[in-house]
């Protein structure tokens, strides 16, 4: 073995595709079968892709790094279940790019969010946190509500990801734009916070 | 006068001046997220400086602009004293140096100006993702060419290392940012939901074992016998670790997804790995250990000899707490907590942060052709400050992290939610005071050191740059 090695050591090329070959093995076995396991890529009853103004919320919550604090992932267990709602699958995430479980909880999980509150609550919690839950640690958001969305980009956005597989309609993709017109960023992403959970 | 009589240091010497620059900037970042967090109101409604956005500023600042600009300085400085020739291109390697500082920078800035992918570690969007490939791989021609025309037949310990580092960093970088643009500067990633998952976990873990653990080592392997005057114990040994070392660590990755919608099995096996990843680690620590006995006396005359020291500590601790959280019932507690944070930052601060601290400290003299440090009492007190920065960092979070992960599991008599998340969230608060304190100390040390270094540098730049013979490698040695 460790004459195997010393010819490995006296050669770069060598050591590079001893490094090479080594390393490649976890993740091909880790990454690739999971490419063909249909569990992992077929979609719950109620999954759909998102609408032209979700989609447009979910980027703006990737925009401002809401994944940093919140997760979405409830994991089975009895505790979780019942503060969060159910545990998630992985059906509901088939039109997740990126996804978006997080790793950190240092604001609560919104895996089950959609529903739990009005819309008139998120209004003010994006804009102060601390106006409805006083002892709040969240940044405020107050930009959402002056900003409009950037429609210039939806079609864009739909039609790449109709190509990856993403099933919308062409009349979908054709109102897009007006569907979101005169929204703003804070409509967006209170559309978005809405819907998750809604899909399982 | 004949060049290639001579190692080429410039670009390292820029890029030790990068790194500690950068150390500035991230640690900065990284403390004013701590104060955030306990005083909101410091997010003052300015979108570019949110934890949201703030937080990828500090981790990618930090992680590639410091970690990463030391790496390549003292891969640079080591590959031609190990292989006792020039650097392959000493222009290459120059562009090497400034590319990785413009890539970093661009990266950083688009991050608080929101353009994220949002998969940790791997934030930058798709034209910057192109640009940091194109010097990395820059980068291996500088370091592999340096390799093949080395005039010493066996490659050095910490060359394996550092090889493994810009190997196996392009192909997780590759992979795991495989996207598709919409927009100048935004993408929708080719992977979807659980599978995204998957290959990011694969992708995060092993920049912490790629970038953070075998670049470090091979700075560690270099550093350590230089500074202690004495060989490697176990050459046996350090085979065998590293072949076992980056064999085991690409497979734990799913660690980081206990209990979520991934395969069970994947986690299982990222489970096993990540308990026998201990051996590995701990040989490479043992094998540190024992190179020093006999040289324990330089503890006490030798400032960087410390921090290198600690930081093998520190390593064992990390390599130790790690496996241990990524077993599913006391992960089930860490997961989503400050704990793991903690961490992170003992293997960061403690670890990184201090290997690269003794590193430099015991490099920037001989850099300048001077004997000394403009201060060795400034050095000794970073040290002391540092250790307690480090110490009260990581304890804190501690006690938050497992009050949270207790927390959020504990029923009551009637098996109900026995808190709210409120009530988790309040308990951290102070802890999260002493986190802040302990991060401004080692801030506060790495101030002291970027003055230190840049004095020494000043007293004795008249004499730059040094020019330092390549010595005649040892009968039945050559290539």
């Amino acid at each position: 073995m460790l004459k195997l090695h010393k010819t490995i050591e006296s050669n770069s090329a060598l050591l590079i595709f001893g490094i090479l070959i080594v390393t490649s093995i976890g993740g091909f076995v880790q990454i690739v079968p999971n490419l063909f396991d249909e569990s992992l890529h077929k979609g719950t009853a109620n999954v759909r892709p998102y609408s032209a103004l979700e989609l447009t919320g979910r980027d703006i919550y990737i925009r401002e790094g809401c994944v940093g604090c919140h997760s979405q992932q409830v994991r089975p267990l009895v505790a979780e279940v019942m503060r969060y709602g159910a545990a998630s699958t992985s059906g509901e995430g088939i039109y997740d790019r990126p996804f978006l479980w997080g790793s950190k909880r240092t604001g609560p999980d919104l895996a089950r969010l959609g529903g739990k509150y009005s819309d008139k609550w998120h209004e003010l919690h994006l804009h102060n946190p601390r106006s409805v839950v006083p002892q709040s640690i969240m940044p405020a958001y107050p930009w959402l509500a002056k900003n409009k969305v950037d429609k210039s980009i939806i079609v864009a956005k739909m039609q790449l990801l109709k190509k990856m597989g993403h099933p919308y309609t062409d009349a979908e993709i054709k109102q897009a734009k007006s569907a979101i017109s005169d929204k703003t960023e804070l409509d967006a992403i209170i559309a978005y916070l809405q819907i998750l959970g809604t899909f399982r | 006068m004949n060049k290639n009589l001579y190692y080429t240091d410039s670009a390292t010497v820029f890029l030790i001046a990068c790194t500690m620059i950068w150390a500035v900037i991230g640690m900065s970042a990284g403390v004013y997220l701590a104060a955030e967090l306990v005083m909101p109101h410091l997010n003052f409604d300015i979108a570019q400086i949110t934890f949201g956005r703030l937080r990828p500023f500090h981790t990618n600042a930090v992680i590639f602009g410091f970690g990463g600009s030391a790496l390549i300085a003292t891969a640079f400085y080591s590959v031609q004293r190990t292989c006792h020739v020039r650097l392959f291109s000493p222009k290459l390697a120059w562009i090497v140096a400034i590319g990785w500082q413009i890539g970093v920078a661009a990266g950083v800035s688009s991050l608080l100006m929101g353009y994220t992918s949002s998969k940790e570690y791997a934030e930058f969007e798709w034209p910057i993702d192109i640009a940091v490939t194109i010097v990395w791989v820059s980068f291996a021609i500088v370091f592999f060419g340096t390799l093949a025309t080395r005039k010493i037949r066996p490659i050095y310990v910490s060359n394996w290392f550092y090889g493994a580092l810009i190997i196996v960093v392009a192909m997780l970088h590759i992979v795991n940012n495989l996207a598709i643009p919409y927009s100048w500067m935004q993408s929708y990633p080719i992977y979807e939901g659980t599978q995204d998952a998957i290959v990011q976990w694969w992708y995060g873990h092993n920049a912490v074992g790629f970038f953070l653990t075998a670049g470090f080592l091979g700075m560690f392997y270099y550093t350590l016998p230089k500074q202690a005057g004495r060989p490697v114990w176990s050459y046996r040994l350090s085979v065998i670790a590293f072949w076992a070392f980056i064999y085991t660590y690409i497979w734990v990755g799913p660690h980081h997804l206990h209990y979520t919608s991934i395969p069970d099995w994947l986690m299982t096996v990222a489970m096993v790995m990540s308990v026998i990843l201990i051996l590995p680690s701990w040989a490479t620590m043992v094998n540190a250990v024992m190179t020093m006995s006999g040289a324990w006396d330089k503890l006490r005359t030798d400032p960087g000899m410390k921090f290198v020291v600690v930081s093998m500590i520190f390593y064992a601790m990390s390599t130790f707490e790690g496996p241990m959280l990524a077993i599913k019932s006391v992960n089930v507690i860490s997961h989503y907590t400050d704990w793991t944070v903690g961490h992170v930052h003992s293997g960061a601060l403690g670890w990184n942060a201090f290997v690269t601290f003794g590193t430099l400290y015991f490099l920037v003299p001989k850099l300048l052709g001077t004997t000394e440090l403009f201060s060795k009492r400034l050095a000794n007190v970073h040290f002391w400050i540092a250790l307690m920065g480090v110490l009260l960092y990581i304890v804190a979070l501690w006690g938050s992290g497992v009050a949270q992960g207790v927390m959020n599991l504990a029923l009551n008599d009637y098996g109900h939610l026995n808190y709210s998340f409120i009530d988790i969230m309040l308990v951290t608060i102070p802890y999260h005071w002493i986190r802040l304190v302990g991060g401004l100390l080692f801030l506060s040390g790495a101030l002291l050191m970027t003055y230190n270094l840049y004095r020494t540098y000043a007293a004795s730049k008249s004499a730059l740059p040094v020019l330092v013979k390549i010595p005649k490698v040892h009968a039945g040695n050559e290539i």
